[in-house]
């Protein structure tokens, strides 16, 4: 199932709404990266809130996912991880050191708000 | 009473069904949330490495009693190519750049009991437990 993006602002918003299979997640990074385009986004929130795995496949790409937007110039955030999911990515050795990340949307929207006022030229953020 | 359940591996959609059939079985047996979580991550590292490497598989799940306690069996099997070099497969890569990136040493972390047998060219299969607290 398709992953929706929703664009808010300059901001993307992937809410992630049933267990992802592979598949899944390799079409997400895909639409992300074209959408971020299209839409000359800033920021990109990863809401994982409903995954109730993120075994090796789906930590690096959502990883993969935050260095790609990077280099496109747009942050991404991902927000949500369930503490139980928490444990186990550390168990697995999966570790996000290199991505940012947020309790929930909307810390995850504060994270980025306040990361585009930090950049000198942002027009009246 | 939760029953044994075999899930043929083929696609990554089967790889979900596999955890969740886990998680249904762990569920019954009063698994903790955290444990049932750790139990699925590791089902699905297995199951993946089928899908990757081997193209086609089974996971197997069984319940097992044994002194007051319940678990659950995991036998992930297929006639792949196998593994080649087990020491190195066992060694935790995600840091150093070493190790194969099968996920193996991650996936020993998250469950009780850990056993690998595999041969080049036969296949290989992975035996995964996981015990309740008492």
């Amino acid at each position: 199932m398709a992953v929706p993006i929703l664009k808010q602002g300059p901001w993307l918003i992937a809410s992630i709404q049933a267990a992802l299979t592979d598949t899944d997640v390799l079409r997400l990074q895909d639409d992300v990266m074209v959408q971020v385009g299209r839409f000359r986004s800033r920021g990109i929130i990863v809401d994982v809130t409903s995954l109730d795995v993120m075994d090796s496949f789906v930590s690096r790409s959502l990883r993969g996912i935050a260095h790609m937007t990077r280099l496109r110039g747009a942050e991404t955030v991902i927000v949500g991880i369930q503490p139980e999911v928490a444990f186990a990515m550390v168990q697995l050795g999966m570790s996000f050191e290199d991505v940012h990340t947020a309790l929930d949307l909307e810390e995850g929207l504060a994270f980025l708000q306040r990361q585009l006022a930090r950049e000198p030229d942002a027009g009246g953020a | 009473m939760a029953h044994d359940v075999r899930v043929v591996i083929r696609t990554d959609a089967d790889v979900v069904t596999a955890r969740q059939e886990a998680r249904t079985i762990g569920a019954s047996l009063g698994f903790s949330s955290t444990d049932l979580t750790l139990l699925a991550t590791a089902i699905s590292e297995v199951a993946r490495n089928i899908t990757t490497y081997a193209g086609e598989g089974e996971v197997a799940l069984r319940v097992l009693s044994e002194a007051g306690r319940d678990g659950i069996e995991v036998v992930a099997s297929d006639s792949g190519p196998g593994i080649a070099d087990v020491e190195l497969a066992m060694q935790d890569g995600y840091t150093t750049g070493n190790g194969l990136g099968l996920g193996l040493p991650g996936t020993r972390r998250l469950v009780d009991d850990f056993d690998l047998q595999t041969q080049p060219g036969v296949g290989t299969t992975i035996r995964l437990v996981k015990w309740t607290r008492a």
